[in-house]
């Protein structure tokens, strides 16, 4: 009977560090039960980015890191049983799956048995005006026509399933994050699916797992206060988990970072909303009597996870376009330079209120006052201090020309403006908006199926 | 009572969901729970982010964590997808919270 399950998380977004598996692989190799390799790699825009990418190359659309993220550890996982499981699929499951066979059979290795998850795609299920009516929270759908992008958050049945079915690797597209964990555990465990207590613990653990490096020291460090060891060659997370549910979060030996009560709760709390309803496909997750122990350096236990029965509807992530974002930068540096960035916004801002008063932008001024400011610039202290300023602007528009009279009077401030202005950058780029829907579970019906060596 | 900057007593953490920003707020010491979780209410947290005008402020407690949830709708300006200043995803907003001042009570 397995009475302990290992699960390494190596990656947490889809720009993460790709050597990051590599510690965990040879922390996972040395454990004694069935061990797991999760990615967790699919932001909420990520796959509309990806499904953009499928519409221009039908063999893509897949997450563009995934040589980098498997083919370094490809060998050691299939030679040591560990399983990977990974979201890395994104728009295109079928072609990653195909592409790392290529990558088997060009390091010499047996050909993977590789599950591939699908049924996550709305798009052709339902039309634009029926997820419009399923809309929460807003109505950007409404009278949108071109959707980029409709996902379901498919649970972690499919992928328990998968490995039910001897699968070495599961790839997925849209999965809740957490079921990249909660599908193994429920595998190795035997976990039953209404065994509520036990599918909120699987879930935590997920949870725990999905951002990497956030439970580790990552995300946590400010120097003097909470530092970090070795944070540039961050550990990244390994669980332990017990059939009961209980975790212990740790990392790999010889790893920079830290696990202890603060970067665990932290990370327990983050991206919630009302801690006693985590709402996943398979679970609502109670987090109201978690507690967490430090039972040895860089090894915390987490206990106490309650599950209620599964939310009888699905979340879907809708992305449509949304115009682009128009961004123009100049700098001001030395004796006065706050005082001249100053100028500079308010010869822009008179500009415009002469030639288009309509026109919104937004102004920040980096080394003074930015990113804890608003758009209103209602949080802006007195442009005082700072003799290195970087003045930004920016503005939305349907399409690029919307936004090309701001670039360009920025960039008149070269020979026109306050003296000393230097160095303008101007970027214009396209945006996805995304809407949230609840959609009933027969909208997305999750189907597995085996991919073979390409012939 | 004395005036004590949150960073001296908590950590925090930020992350978002749409336009919604939730700030995971942790005592370093577990010890601090009920003097924080005096002084720092929904309304003062509210008061504290006013600029971004939140339409709504909760605050979930767990005590057994000696850490406190609060949610803030509507203050990313749009969030990732939409917002034009630079921290779409409000990462930054922690560190707006942990400048805030509350009132404790003078340790014994």
């Amino acid at each position: 009977m397995v009475t302990r399950v290992f699960i390494g998380g190596a990656a947490g977004f889809a720009g993460d560090r790709t050597d990051a598996a590599g510690p965990l692989v040879e922390a996972l190799s040395k454990a004694d039960g069935p061990r797991f390799l999760m990615f967790e790699t699919l932001a909420e825009r990520t796959l509309a980015l990806s499904q953009l990418e499928r519409r221009r190359d039908p063999s893509r659309g897949y997450n563009p890191s995934l040589d980098r993220f498997v083919a370094p550890v490809l060998a050691r996982c299939l030679a040591e049983q560990i399983r990977i499981v990974g979201n890395f699929g994104a728009a295109n499951p079928r072609a990653a799956a195909l592409r790392i066979q290529v990558i088997a059979r060009e390091q010499g290795l047996r050909s993977p048995r590789i599950a591939v998850v699908e049924g996550d795609d709305l798009t052709g299920v339902l039309s634009a005006q029926e997820l419009a009516a399923r809309e929460t929270g807003g109505a950007l759908l409404r009278g949108a026509s071109d959707i980029v992008a409709a996902n379901a958050y498919l649970g972690a049945k499919p992928i328990a399933e998968a490995l039910d079915a001897g699968a070495d690797i599961v790839v997925t597209g849209r999965v809740v994050d957490s079921a990249l964990a909660l599908g193994p555990l429920a595998h190795a465990f035997r976990w039953r699916w209404d065994d509520w207590d036990r599918l909120a613990a699987g879930t935590l653990a997920g949870h725990l797992l999905e951002c990497g490096a956030q439970i580790t020291g990552g995300y946590f460090a400010d120097p003097g206060v909470k530092d970090v060891p070795g944070l540039a060659e961050v550990g990244y997370p390994l669980a332990e988990i017990e059939a009961n549910g209980a975790i212990v979060i740790g990392k790999p030996d010889g790893t920079g970072g830290r696990v202890d009560r603060q970067t665990v709760i932290e990370q327990i709390l983050y991206e919630i909303h009302d801690p006693a309803a985590y709402l996943v496909p398979d679970v609502v997750l109670d987090l109201s009597d978690v507690t967490v122990e430090e039972i040895g350096a860089n090894r915390v236990r987490i206990v106490g996870a309650r599950g209620h029965p599964a939310p009888a509807t699905l979340k879907a992530t809708v992305c449509v376009d949304a115009g682009v974002l128009g961004e123009v930068e100049i700098s001001y540096a030395g004796p006065n330079a706050a005082a001249r960035a100053r100028l500079a916004a308010e010869v822009i801002r008179d500009r415009f209120a002469r030639r288009a008063p309509d026109f919104k932008f937004r102004v920040d001024a980096v080394g003074v006052t930015s990113i804890l400011a608003d758009d209103d610039g209602a949080l802006r202290g007195p442009w005082a201090g700072g003799n290195d300023v970087r003045l930004r602007f920016a503005a939305r528009g349907a399409k690029p020309d919307d936004v090309r009279m701001l670039l360009d009077e920025v960039e008149g401030l070269y020979c026109a403006g306050p003296a000393g202005g230097a160095g303008v950058r101007r970027h214009v780029t396209p945006r996805l908006a995304s809407a949230s829907c609840l959609i009933e579970r027969r909208f997305a019906k999750p189907s597995i199926s085996m991919i073979e060596a390409p012939g | 009572m004395k005036r004590v900057k949150l960073r001296d007593l908590v950590n925090a953490r930020a992350g978002d969901k749409g336009n919604r920003l939730n700030l995971a707020v942790v005592c370093r010491d577990p010890r601090d729970y009920a003097a924080v979780a005096l002084a720092l209410t929904a309304e003062r947290v509210a008061q504290v982010f006013a600029a971004r005008k939140p339409t709504k402020v909760v605050r979930y407690d767990l005590p057994k964590l000696a850490a406190f949830n609060f949610v803030l709708d509507d203050v990313l300006e749009g969030g990732v997808n939409s917002s034009l200043g630079l921290d779409g995803h409000g990462k930054s907003l922690s560190f707006l919270l942990l400048d805030a001042e509350i009132e404790v009570a003078a340790p014994k």
